[in-house]
């Protein structure tokens, strides 16, 4: 996979702190998974957080934590913790999915239950909370989200297919992280649907009439 | 992130022994290496989870939790990856990460019979919006298409002739006829 676009060293360090939405969090880690160049970076930003841990005035424990933690030790739950299994999961569901995504998802991409936004454009929302949205979009070749600037972070990661905008082309692989200094129109150019995975921490803002008046119902 | 650069590089240089301590633990089992473990990181990892916002009593009770996982999972630290301060900070972490996204989702479930987010608007806007969004779904992908590329991206007719290369009169036909079906939103007839 040739990546061309990376997270945002401040996105990385927010990821890497747990400051980060889980919509958010889950995207940064779908596009970690395939991204060595980003997973290098992320050693370095958890690296900081180990530093701060040790630079932090301690705050007491109970006087009697030490001695009820020992005492755990030898029972069931101090048993060693089995290593964690390599997911299979998502190879298995559809090679476009990462395995973090795989997690939320139960069927391959082109088996999910979308919804129609409007003709060429469905969406599905994976219901995750919280004050912005984690949703798949998937763009029929030529169409185009409507011209919009965020009120807060925007991050999107390319599954399938591509997109042009202001700042260059998108493929599979690639994350657009965006703020609330860039308006953009990303419109799908490939001979295949665009499907992304985008979470925002905040609502889009639309910027035409049109825009402003659909935007109860794309709710992007 | 300049300040916290600036942190990082001020600290003093990363405590080896306690990667050694931890990276013995898994072999050793050795209680009192761990109560030295624990003596260090116990009350970071709780300060730590407090300035991520739980409360006094909830961090108590995690960062235990939390040093309990360094005695459970001593032989997954890897010191060539890691050093103890950071792959104790990982664990922490994911476990406060773990922890608020449990409550969060049980809170969701509680809110489940409200209705849909997305369709919950208030007055004539919503029934403008909704209607509007029932009229362009109706309408067909050729005139969508159209709309969308003027509207939304602002492109003169000619350009979305070329852009979807279709002649210039086309792209007016096009356009005229969906606009006449959106406009019976607000009520006009043509």
């Amino acid at each position: 996979m040739n990546i061309r676009h990376h997270l945002d060293d401040a996105t990385l360090l927010a990821y890497a702190a747990g400051s980060l939405s889980e919509g958010m969090s889950l995207l940064v880690a779908s596009h970690i998974d395939r991204c060595p160049h980003c997973q290098a970076r992320l050693q370095q930003a958890e690296a900081v957080g180990g530093a701060l841990l040790d630079e932090l005035p301690p705050v007491a424990l109970a006087p009697d934590a030490l001695e009820q933690v020992l005492a755990l030790l030898e029972t069931e739950a101090g048993a060693p913790a089995a290593k964690p299994a390599v997911s299979t999961r998502a190879p298995l569901l559809d090679g476009n999915i990462p395995a973090p995504l795989a997690h939320y998802l139960d069927k391959p991409l082109d088996e999910l239950e979308w919804r129609t936004l409007v003709p060429g454009v469905r969406q599905l929302d994976l219901r995750l909370g919280g004050p912005g949205t984690t949703r798949l979009l998937r763009i029929a070749p030529g169409l185009s989200v409507p011209h919009h600037s965020h009120r807060g972070n925007e991050l999107t990661l390319i599954l399938r297919g591509s997109y042009s905008d202001e700042l260059g082309r998108f493929q599979a692989g690639d994350v657009a992280d965006l703020d609330e200094q860039i308006a953009h129109q990303p419109i799908s150019d490939s001979g295949e649907d665009c499907i992304c995975l985008i979470a925002t921490d905040a609502p889009l803002r639309f910027s035409g009439l049109m825009g402003r008046l659909v935007q109860p119902f794309i709710g992007l | 992130m300049a300040a916290v650069i600036s942190l990082f590089k001020q600290a003093p240089p990363v405590k080896e022994e306690w990667s050694a301590c931890l990276a013995g633990l898994a072999q050793t089992r050795d209680r009192s290496d761990y109560a030295r473990l624990f003596e260090h990181f116990a009350p970071r990892v709780k300060a730590y989870l407090i300035r991520l916002g739980m409360t006094p009593a909830n961090a108590e009770e995690l960062a235990q939790e939390a040093l309990l996982s360094v005695w459970r999972k001593a032989h997954m630290f890897d010191p060539a990856k890691a050093n103890a301060s950071t792959w104790i900070f990982r664990l922490a972490r994911n476990l406060c990460i773990d922890r608020l996204r449990r409550e969060k989702i049980q809170f969701y479930e509680l809110e489940y019979d409200e209705p849909d987010p997305d369709e919950r608007h208030d007055g004539e806007h919503a029934v403008l919006a909704t209607r509007m969004a029932e009229s362009i779904k109706a309408l067909p992908e050729a005139q969508a298409q159209v709309l969308y590329l003027s509207y939304y991206e602002g492109r003169s007719h000619s350009e979305i002739a070329q852009a979807i290369g279709i002649p210039l009169g086309s792209v007016k036909s096009r356009l005229r006829l969906g606009f006449e079906k959106l406009k019976q939103v607000w009520g006009e007839s043509s």
